[in-house]
């Protein structure tokens, strides 16, 4: 059943490449829609069977086919389901057939081939994505991974007449491979020290194994891949990919860039949890890498107009928070934050391209305003949204993101507590700046039909926009040409139901997902915790509790190591589980303390956003100037691109050019070459003949020369 | 005996050769003729070497199909020729790849038809020779006779400084042969002072137990010439000019399967005649090809000309198989022979694409194209599926033998993997930055406007390549199980303790491995 879940989308896949001219777009929608649905319900049929089972028998297991061996090194193509791909397998299939559904909509003026080229991305995708999920070995998932890759790059540049969309595909491409570099080596650094790349059967042998205290084989290789989860999942130093990539069509900015495939690297530490755990420096990179980029993402959102990449930065700095969470060792907490974050983060993305789909592809929010009135259900939508997000109390994101700073401040990460408490407030702040620029105040945008457009440009909401060097200016607009252009005859309007349908039940998750996490302090019992544990504890596990269809035995593949410790392991440090005691009422002070200070920060954002983007507006202007270079600095990414492009793009490629081509090969080289025959031509007239191309005589030159040396050895 | 099915592999397509010629087709008048027939001929022979596919055993890690009759028996020379799992899917490979080069240049190929679909299947039965001689003797003559088909194949139908370029291929292959001449004859007369008997004959030779100095010799002779062929950096500059003034069924079979000999000879001679000198010599040899990974990497990256952007690129691939080859354990070796048939695949149809684009336009410069999705998205898809087999897509057929070659060097010498692994990152680069600029964007050139799509001779050149690079990457077991028997046995002759030379052998032990593992000899070896 497992293998049907990515064969699904896949089929859906073959048939719109294959087809998809032929086909109307009713159809390769419909097609596209139906692969997604049907992988959901799937999905949902075997989640149901792992509920069903007792909580240390949830695997299902199927093993399709051996895909290849060479000597003592074997890949099976192994699925695994287990409470960890489960969740993940529902977010993909459920948020990934609300889009789309979506998609179908947003898309229509699409070329019909086009529309079957997008539809069959977007089913790839998911077949890929799946694959990813429920691989059962590193390379599995790796081949999901890359794929993933791959579709991301082709839809980022689906506009592929537009430069800069096929640059930023490149781009996302090209930084994802080395994230990927690093996830190779680390797979042989994994084979070398285990035998096997099973993740089941790693976490069984690293079980038994003490923690790694210092810079070792281990450590090297968890950090390897936590290299390739930078560039996966949008970390420093890697994450620069992912604002560009909101070049792309924004339902697939919902689905690849905000909701499935950037969760990745999470997924994928979260995955190996006890590999991870065993290694405690690499856990410290992790963690300093989340928070930092965390805030780093954060800082640079506060400033930014384009819509979707505020929403982009601030994907960025959710991820890192995750990686904070899983640096910790909190990974549950981290996996709820994951999951919840795919709700609220869809949601604002399609809320976005609702925005964008009525504004004729507008995307700079210095020309929207007061779009409330004129949409509001992506309005309201939004803003329960970007509540969540901010950590509004009873919302989704709240009890996500609450889980993570608690767990980062009690095991005594302070600073890092601190980071991410500060990052809670720019969150509230910039997101609420997006609501309020987007939604509220004058409407600055110019109703092409009606003629009034009112404050368009306004100066005070512009932000400093004179001074900004804006290497996206030309990305602005980016829709125009290709036919989001029919609102522009009259006002902004709420878009179809199937646009806003997703929008209202992503909101409805927004509300209510956390409630599977409600921490003990407030009374409940974390359900999620205790649901996900066994999967960051794999070796606790007993055995399938359903054969695979091919009845596959659980041991790993190629492994001597059956996992005899498997019930004798002892939880490692920094591991905060199920196991921790949750009575304790020093702990439950603690977590309604730092619960009471993130909301308030939370508010304090929502509060400044308030007063500097709705009550104030000349306020914000007078801020970005009298703080101007600090303005300038996040306006400009921390020139991040800039420094790249200079360190190494530039310096390769004439380095490339004009060192190794030029000079090594033509001049160095074949110089030598070329001199050396010089040298011959001139000193032997015989061999003159030879560079006039005279095939005889050469041949008849080798021949005497092979009976002379022939005869040499002979005579002697 | 049996029925000769190995000689008529081999000598089918030069039976076919001589056919040709007897066709009257004075200027050309019957070209259509001479080419449907040369088609057929190659067909003929790949079905052949299926046959001999079909034929083969693949749990035996013995040389199957051996035919041996005295040729010179003064100087102990037989024909001989049989098959093992290293040579059998190359010997396969050659015979897919020569049908598609010759509709490759169904219409890029106007003048003297007849002469070239004659040296295209003369080269035919010199690669086949080569892949099957068992004697030395043998394998220098088709290793010397498959030049001359070449060098007028460049020569003849080749582009502007088509002659430069054939003469400097065949100077610089001849530096290398010469040598190894010298050393195999060396080779028969050590055989004669130990035994009584010359012997070119393989078998036997490996047996030969050399002393140390001159297992270094020989194996210097042997590894130039094959490192020229492959080629490994610096001995690579004829490579570019090769290939950009070769019509495009020349740089299809020269990148496809010439250039295999190389890496060929290494896995077949030069290794496992000196092991101990190849072990020696392998961190050195394996330190040429990772530079050379990333030197043709940089280099591709910056070439307009896109016949000299995958020339390059070839530079970079054939790094990765001589890695796994220095590595000598079962995944290298394993994974660099499956990246000898990927690279041929890959490359193959990344020349065929090219040779299209050029057909079209009569020019290979990246500038000249541009938004060719506009006018061609069959091409664009074929070409973006042969791009992701040469960056190592997972699924398809790069990857596997990507990855093996790396794990196998990996295990042998993690720097020089990692180091290695860079190439990961940079074939992306340059295979990306060409496909975005040939195929994306506006269609800003009025001379691409008219451009046609893919006709069916094309389909059916091109096809065949992305059936297999889906196939190889899919169900690679298919392909590696044959030759995993020879290669475990290439691989444990390679470690076997040599009594006499007991200290040359530390150089095999692997870098440190970590506390948690410890691997005995037997697993170092796999």
């Amino acid at each position: 059943m497992l293998l049907f879940i990515i064969l699904a989308p896949f089929i859906g896949f073959l048939i719109n490449a294959t087809l998809g001219r032929r086909l109307s777009k009713g159809v390769s929608g419909g097609v596209a829609v139906a692969a997604m649905l049907v992988a959901f319900g799937l999905s949902l049929a075997s989640a149901a069977q792992i509920f069903g089972a007792p909580a240390d028998h949830r695997v299902i297991e199927q093993r399709v086919f051996e895909w290849f061996t060479s000597g003592d090194f074997t890949v099976p193509f192994t699925l695994r389901l287990d409470p960890l791909s489960t969740l993940m397998i529902l977010v993909v299939t459920g948020i990934g057939s609300l889009i789309h559904i979506y998609s179908t909509s947003y898309m229509h003026e699409e070329r019909g081939s086009e529309y079957a080229r997008y539809f069959s991305y977007l089913n790839l995708f998911a077949a890929f994505m799946l694959t990813l999920v429920l691989g059962a070995s590193f390379p599995i998932m790796f081949v999901g991974w890359e794929g993933v890759g791959l579709c991301s790059y082709l839809l980022i540049g689906f506009w592929f007449t537009k430069k800069s969309a096929s640059d930023a595909g490149k781009k996302a491409f090209i930084v994802n491979r080395i994230g990927d570099f690093a996830f190779i080596l680390g797979m042989f650094g994994a084979f070398v020290a285990f035998g096997t790349l099973d993740f089941k059967a790693i976490a069984e042998q690293v079980a038994t194994m003490p923690v790694e205290v210092t810079w070792g084989v281990l450590s090297v290789t968890t950090f390897l891949f936590f290299i390739g989860a930078t560039g996966k999942s949008a970390q420093i130093p890697l994450y620069i990919w992912l604002p560009d990539a909101m070049e792309g069509p924004t339902p697939v900015s919902a689905l690849i860039h905000a909701a499935t495939m950037v969760t990745a690297g999470v997924y994928m530490i979260g995955r190996n949890a006890e590999l991870f755990a065993h290694t405690p420096e690499t856990m410290q990179v992790v963690a300093v890498i989340g928070a930092l980029t965390a805030l780093l993402a954060g800082s640079i959102g506060l400033v930014q107009n384009d819509i979707k990449r505020v929403l982009a930065y601030s994907t960025v700095s959710q991820l890192g928070y995750m990686f904070l969470a899983m640096g910790v060792g909190a990974f549950s907490a981290g996996v709820f934050h994951l999951y919840t974050h795919a709700f609220f983060k869809a949601l604002m993305f399609l809320g976005s391209g609702s925005v964008i789909h009525a504004m004729a592809g507008e995307q700079d929010m210095r020309k929207m305003g007061g779009l409330k009135k004129y949409m509001p259900i992506t309005y309201w939508t939004f803003v329960i949204g970007a509540a969540a997000i901010a950590g509004v109390p009873g919302l989704a994101g709240f009890f996500s993101k609450d889980e993570i700073l608690f767990q980062t401040y009690y095991t005594g990460h302070t600073g890092l507590w601190a980071i991410g408490a500060l990052t809670g407030l720019l969150t509230a702040c910039y997101m609420f700046r997006l609501i309020f620029m987007t939604f509220h105040g004058a409407e600055r945008f110019a109703v092409a039909g009606a003629g009034h457009g009112a404050g368009h440009g306004h100066p005070s909401t512009a932000l400093g926009a004179s001074d900004a060097h804006d290497s996206h200016a030309d990305a602005h607009g980016a829709h125009d040409d290709h036919g989001h252009g029919h609102g522009h005859h009259g006002a902004p309007h709420e878009s179809p139901w199937a646009m806003a349908m997703p929008l209202v039940l992503l909101a409805v998750g927004s509300i209510g997902a956390g409630y599977v996490g409600v921490p003990h302090a407030l009374g409940g019992s974390n359900a999620i915790e205790t649901f996900l544990h066994p999967s960051f504890h794999p070796a606790s596990v007993h055995g399938p509790a359903v054969a695979g269809d091919h009845g596959a035995p659980v041991t790993a593949q190629g492994s001597d190591h059956a996992a005899p410790a498997a019930d004798a392991h002892a939880a490692p440090a920094g591991d905060h589980g199920a196991a921790a005691g949750h009575d304790d009422p020093e702990k439950t002070r603690i977590e309604l303390t730092l619960m009471g200070v993130s909301t308030v920060l939370a508010f304090l954002g929502i509060g400044l956003a308030a007063f500097f983007f709705l009550q104030r507006p000349e306020a914000a202007d007078g801020a970005a100037r009298s703080l101007a270079p600090l303005h300038k600095l996040l306006l400009n990414k921390y020139y991040v691109d800039e420094i790249y492009d200079a360190a190494i793009v530039h310096p390769l490629r004439d380095g490339s050019s004009s060192v190794l081509w030029k000079t090594v090969d033509v001049r160095i080289i074949d110089g030598a070459v070329n001199g050396t025959g010089y040298l011959v031509r001139e000193s032997a007239g015989a061999l003159r003949l030879l560079q006039t191309g005279s095939l005889r005589v050469y041949a008849a030159s080798l021949f005497t020369g092979v009976l002379l040396v022939l005869g040499y050895f002979l005579a002697r | 005996m049996t029925f000769p099915l190995l000689s008529l592999t081999v000598f089918a397509p030069l039976l076919g050769a001589l056919l040709l010629l007897a066709i009257p087709n004075k200027d050309g008048e019957r070209n259509g003729l001479v080419r449907v027939i040369a088609l057929g001929i190659s067909l003929v022979v790949f079905a052949l070497t299926v046959a001999v596919w079909a034929a083969f055993d693949g749990t035996s890690a013995d040389f199957q199909m051996v035919e041996r009759v005295p040729w010179i028996p003064a100087f102990g020379i037989d024909y001989h020729l049989g098959i093992d799992g290293i040579s059998l899917w190359l010997v396969v490979l050659a015979g897919f790849l020569t049908p598609l080069a010759l509709l490759s240049s169904w219409h890029g190929v106007e003048k003297k038809v007849k002469e070239f679909s004659f040296f295209l299947l003369a080269l035919e039965a010199g690669m086949i020779g080569v892949f099957l001689s068992l004697d030395l003797f043998l394998f220098y003559i088709f290793w010397d006779a498959m030049l001359i088909p070449m060098y007028f194949l460049i020569g003849i139908w080749g582009y502007d400084q088509r002659v430069y370029a054939a003469v400097k291929f065949i100077l610089y292959t001849m530096a290398g042969s010469v040598l190894m001449l010298i050393a195999i004859i060396g080779l028969a007369v050590i055989h004669a002072q130990a035994t009584g008997q010359y012997s070119f004959n393989l078998l036997q030779l490996y047996q030969l137990t050399l002393d140390p100095r001159t297992q270094l010799w020989f194996f210097l002779a042997f590894a130039l010439a094959f490192a020229i062929k492959v080629p490994l950096f610096p001995f690579h500059t004829w490579l570019p000019d090769a290939h950009v003034q070769a019509p495009t069924a020349g740089s299809v079979i020269l990148a496809g399967v010439l250039l295999k000999m190389g890496t060929y000879g290494l896995i077949r001679f030069a290794f496992p005649l000196f092991p101990d000198a190849a072990l020696q010599a392998a961190p050195y040899i394996g330190t040429l090809a990772v530079i050379g990974i990333v030197y043709g990497a940089l280099v591709a990256m910056v070439q307009p000309d896109m016949k000299k952007l995958v020339a390059y690129s070839s530079v970079s691939h054939m790094g990765v198989i001589v890695l796994g080859i220095c590595a000598a354990n079962v995944q290298g070796m394993q994974g660099a022979i499956y990246q000898m048939l990927n690279h041929g695949i890959s490359t193959g149809g990344l020349f065929l694409i090219v040779g299209m684009l050029s057909d079209r336009r009569h020019t290979r410069q990246i500038a000249e194209f541009g938004g060719l999705k506009h006018v061609m998205p069959k091409m664009v898809a074929a070409f973006l599926l042969i791009t992701l087999s040469s960056i190592g897509m997972p699924g398809l057929n790069g990857f596997i033998g990507e990855f093996l070659s790396l794990m196998g060097g990996y295990r042998w010498r993690p720097d020089l993997a990692a180091v290695a692994a860079t190439g990961v990152i940079l074939s992306a680069v340059y295979m990306l930055w060409m496909f975005q600029r040939v195929n994306y964007g506006p269609l800003t050139n009025p001379k691409n406007k008219g451009l046609h799509d893919l006709e069916p001779r094309e389909w059916a050149a091109l096809g065949p390549t992305l059936v297999l690079a889906i196939v190889m990457g899919v169900v690679p077991n298919f392909f590696l199980a044959p030759m995993a028997p020879s290669v475990d046995r290439l691989v444990q002759r390679l470690h076997a303790q040599r009594p006499a030379l007991a200290e040359a052998v530390p150089v095999t032990t692997p870098k440190p491995v970590p506390a948690s593992v410890s691997l005995t000899p037997e697993q170092a070896a796999r």
